[in-house]
Parts: C-alpha cells; sequence; structure tokens
C-alpha cells in the first residue's frame, strides 16, 4: 500500500536535514558564529544574526516538552490513525522538533519522557525522523 | 510588574504626544451584518455593508469618510490591496488614508491605534476600520459524509514538514501551548470550561450570540467531541461569516454625532517574540503599560473586560498576563464563575468569539462599545463606564489593548 501521508517536500534549505535522516543521523542547523543549534533551517541565527551556519549532527536525545492529540482528519493519509498524538521533543541541544512519538498510545504520552530519534524510510528520497521512547 | 509600570510611565512622560491622545478620539459609528452561516454576501459586501451600518449608526454619509483601514480576513485571499478594493466597492473617493493591515486578531487595536494617531494629528477626520469575512460555504444538497475538518480547509493548513507528523491548523498548535500551561500549573479542562460556560451564559442573554438559544452546562462541555486535546469542541471559536466596521473621529466631532460617543483613553501593542510554549504569556502585560499609562487607570478603575477569545485558553491567559491573577493561577481564578452573568468580574459579556460571533478581534471592541453606550440590554453590565479590550493573534503572538470610555475624560 502507498504511502498515504503528506510527504515533505525536499527544499534546498532543507536538503542537508533530510541526507543526514537517510543515514538515519539527527541534524540541525548550528550557527558557525555564535554556537547557536537552530530547527527548522532559517537563512539568519537569531541569537546573533550571522549568515555563517552549518549542519551538525546531533544526539537524537531529548524529552517530550508538549504534545496535543489530534481527533479531526485533516489529510485522508491520517484517517486510519484519529486520535493520533503530535509531539514536540526538546533535545539535548536545547532545539525543539515537532514529531511523532512511535511504540507509545496517544493517552501514554507524558510530558517529560526521555526520548531518542529514529528513522522510518517513507520514499526514496525521505527518511523521516520520528522518537520512541529512549 | 510595578517596575514596568513606573518606566512605562517615564517613557509616556517623556513622550507627551501618548498622553496627549487620552480622550483626543472617539468611536461614532458600529456596523455589524448579519453574522454566522450566511452567505449572501462576500467577503467584500460584507465589508460594505458593515461600512454603510456604521455610518447610518453615526450619523454620517460616505461622503465623510477621508480614512478607510482594513483587515482582510481569510477569505479575502492573497489579492492585496483590501482597502482600495473595498474603497472602489463603495464608490469612496479623496482618502487621506488608507492602508491594509494584519496583526493577526490584534488587528482590530491596531487600526484603532493608527487611525487614532491620524486624526489627533489632523491627517484626516473619519476613518472607518473595517474586518470582514466568508470562509463558510453554503451547505451542500447532497449530505457530506466525509471526514473533512471542516472549516480546515480555510483554517487547517499544513505547513510543511510539520505535515508530515499530522500538525495541521491553529487548533493543533494552540494546543500545545494549553498542554504546556497545565503541565506547568495544573490547568485543567475544569478551568477552561468554566469559561466557556460562563461565556455561553452571557451569549444567552445577548440576542445577536449565534448561540443565543443554546444552553450550555459543564456537563455539556465535557460531553463536547475532542477537536484536539486538550480542546474539546467548546474549547474553541465559532467560524462566522459577516462584517464589522467602526466609524473613528475626533471626540469634537464625536459629541456631535446620533451616538453616544465612546472615547479611546490608552491604546498599546505588545509582540513578544519568542516561544509561547515556553513563556506560556501573551503580549498583554507589555502592551497594558502603554496603554494603562495614556489612559492613566489601573486594573481597578475597569467596569467591563473584553477579551480575545480564539479559545477558552486564550482568556485564561490573557486574565493572567494583565494582571487580574498571578500567573498560572487562571483557571482557579475563573473556577468559581467569576467572569459569567453576575460574577465580580464581568468578562466577554456578548458571548465572545466562543459563543456570539468570530470576526476576530472586532467581536470584543464591538461589545465594548455596546456596554460602553448601555446598550447591553439584558446583558448590560451596570453603570459600564470604562472597558478593557484586548487583541490577540497568530499563538499569543501579536497583542493590542484598549482602553474606552463612555466619558471623555
Amino acid at each position: 500500500m502507498p504511502y498515504a501521508k503528506p510527504i515533505p517536500a525536499v527544499t534546498p534549505e532543507m536538503r542537508p536535514f533530510f541526507e543526514f535522516a537517510k543515514r538515519r543521523e539527527l541534524s540541525v542547523q548550528r550557527c558557525t558564529s555564535c554556537g547557536a543549534h537552530r530547527f527548522p533551517a532559517r537563512a539568519i541565527c537569531s541569537e546573533c544574526l550571522s549568515t555563517a551556519c552549518e549542519w551538525v549532527r546531533v544526539s537524537g536525545r531529548g524529552e517530550i516538552f508538549s504534545f496535543n492529540v489530534m481527533h479531526q482528519v485533516y489529510h485522508p493519509g491520517f484517517a486510519a490513525e484519529v486520535p493520533y498524538a503530535v509531539v514536540v521533543v526538546k533535545l539535548a541541544e536545547g532545539v525543539k522538533m515537532v514529531s511523532n512519538l512511535v511504540g507509545v498510545a496517544p493517552h501514554d504520552i507524558r510530558i517529560g519522557m526521555s526520548v531518542r530519534a529514529v528513522f522510518e524510510d517513507i520514499s526514496d528520497d525521505v527518511t523521516l525522523p520520528k522518537f520512541a521512547p529512549a | 510588574m510595578q517596575g514596568g509600570l513606573a518606566r512605562a510611565a517615564v517613557r509616556a512622560s517623556a513622550c507627551p504626544v501618548s498622553h496627549a491622545l487620552k480622550g483626543r478620539t472617539a468611536i461614532a459609528g458600529l456596523g455589524i451584518t448579519a453574522q454566522g452561516k450566511v452567505y449572501d454576501l462576500n467577503h467584500l459586501g460584507f465589508a460594505s455593508e458593515a461600512v454603510r451600518l456604521a455610518l447610518a449608526d453615526a450619523g454620517l454619509t460616505r461622503g465623510d469618510v477621508d480614512g478607510l483601514l482594513v483587515n482582510p480576513g481569510l477569505s479575502w485571499g492573497d489579492m492585496g490591496m483590501a482597502s482600495f478594493q473595498l474603497q472602489q466597492a463603495m464608490g469612496l473617493r479623496n482618502l487621506r488614508l488608507s492602508a491594509t493591515m494584519h496583526s493577526g486578531g490584534a488587528t482590530a487595536g491596531t487600526m484603532l491605534q493608527y487611525a487614532a494617531q491620524a486624526i489627533a494629528n489632523r491627517l484626516c477626520d473619519v476613518v472607518a476600520c473595517v474586518f470582514s469575512d466568508a470562509p463558510l460555504k453554503p451547505p451542500k444538497p447532497s449530505a457530506d459524509t466525509g471526514t473533512s475538518g471542516g472549516s480546515g480547509g480555510a483554517y487547517g493548513f499544513g505547513r510543511g514538514l510539520e505535515a508530515a507528523y499530522g500538525q495541521f491548523g491553529v487548533n493543533a498548535m494552540y494546543a500545545l501551548v494549553a498542554r504546556r500551561h497545565m503541565h506547568v500549573y495544573g490547568t485543567t479542562n475544569d478551568h477552561l470550561g468554566a469559561i466557556a460556560v460562563a461565556e455561553r451564559q452571557w451569549a444567552n442573554r445577548n440576542p445577536a450570540a449565534q448561540l443565543n438559544a443554546t444552553p450550555m452546562t459543564m456537563e455539556d462541555y465535557h460531553r463536547s467531541r475532542w477537536v484536539v486535546e486538550p480542546f474539546h469542541l467548546l474549547d474553541c471559536c465559532l467560524v462566522s461569516n459577516g462584517g464589522l466596521a467602526v466609524i473613528l473621529t475626533s471626540a469634537e466631532r464625536a459629541r456631535d454625532l446620533a451616538r453616544p460617543p465612546v472615547y479611546v483613553w490608552g491604546m498599546g501593542q505588545g509582540h513578544p517574540g519568542g516561544d509561547p510554549a515556553e513563556t506560556l504569556a501573551s503580549g498583554a502585560a507589555l502592551a497594558k503599560q502603554t496603554a494603562f499609562a495614556m489612559a492613566g487607570v489601573t486594573l481597578e478603575d475597569i467596569d467591563v473586560v473584553e477579551l480575545y477569545d480564539c479559545y477558552t485558553f486564550t482568556v485564561l491567559v490573557t486574565l493572567e498576563d494583565y494582571g487580574f491573577c498571578r500567573k498560572g493561577e487562571g483557571g482557579p481564578f475563573v473556577a468559581d464563575g467569576r467572569i459569567g452573568p453576575g460574577g465580580t468580574l464581568p468578562v466577554n459579556t456578548g458571548g465572545g468569539q466562543l459563543s456570539s460571533f468570530y470576526m476576530w478581534g472586532m467581536t470584543p471592541l464591538s461589545e465594548a462599545v455596546i456596554q460602553l453606550r448601555r446598550d447591553g440590554g439584558a446583558r448590560q453590565v451596570p453603570d459600564a463606564t470604562i472597558a478593557l479590550v484586548s487583541g490577540n493573534g497568530g499563538i499569543l503572538s501579536t497583542h493590542s489593548t484598549l482602553v474606552l470610555s463612555s466619558q471623555p475624560t
């Protein structure tokens, strides 16, 4: 059965993220002037306004910062999954990512749970990072 | 907070234009079209009708308008230059002020702020501030049994990578902030439900409210379906077709017009930046500094409170940020019903966007005008003289404050 959820576009600014993900590595941008991490991709560091940056592999470790439980179907690809949870993970490096937590029922999710990155191949180009209990 | 207010007072005194604006302008006209599931006009039609009604209310004519500020709702699309479109649609000529403005749900307050400055500085004399939207489509002849997200097509846009995880729309983004507030401060759905029930009780006293005839109990609140946890359906605002306009002019001119002037005492904006899920706060504290210093009021002076309520949660956070209670205590603060009819702090006395109609920041603004004119009928707050109005856009991203009064000074 073909993958039915939205497949994110591999935009030029996000291409390195997906290249890391293909290798099952989680990455974010890092300002090479002040060292601040940021995600998703932005042209300018909001800490020091430098445009100099690189993509760096991060630990993939973090904790659940917040989550919701979606009951409405906004895209047919999620019709079979409602209610499903969307989580915000705060990585050890301080950056937040919107994601899904695999292997945990929505109502068993707790803020503060330790999580680690896992990877799901969804197309030839795109491997999607998600999270699982650490 | 006190330090902040003291700083604001210093700034205000160093800038005499701010205090000079108190009471210089007044709302002279209010126009509210039919609201809700009404389909006979499009966004431009609703905007035109709202301005026509507001002019008639004020006793002014089209030829008196020399300023036009428009906040286009979603159905205006990306056409741009909404104020010019409305000018052409209404045959307005020789405007001295025209702009399309978008600070999200804070725009009603920001439009009034710019209009007041322009009028006080004699750049123009009569400004129509307008919002309209028509995101609802007529029901289809055959029942749609699909699992569409309702107005999700208009409001539930997914964005890039987040859509891959099923994160769609403003409800889902606000829910992440509300969940965090619950975790940090112990806020519960009972607390949110108390706000929904209180606003419905106000709406039950407002014949113009979309849900005027529909009572709501706390049990009804808990039974309403989940949209996105922690939000039930009854935590979320309505979606409305309609238009709403106010006419602002100088205090002197307003005194000669048809209706009692509603004077603009104070105005402020606050746009905090950063991540609201970290701060769990709106821009209200910042906007309040400017507005209250200009108006020369404190919370104790406020008779009626009209807050932007895209969600019950927004009301809770906004009450905290204005200082009606301490940060994190919004839940217990509202739990005793004090914001409902007969309570000690009347909040969203028309039913708000949760139970009356959803015209973004124009909903709380219009109810403040009605209360200060003492036109509130069964929901009138006795002796309402000073009103606090908030606007809030994005995810607690933008904020505007207005202090309005039935008295000139």
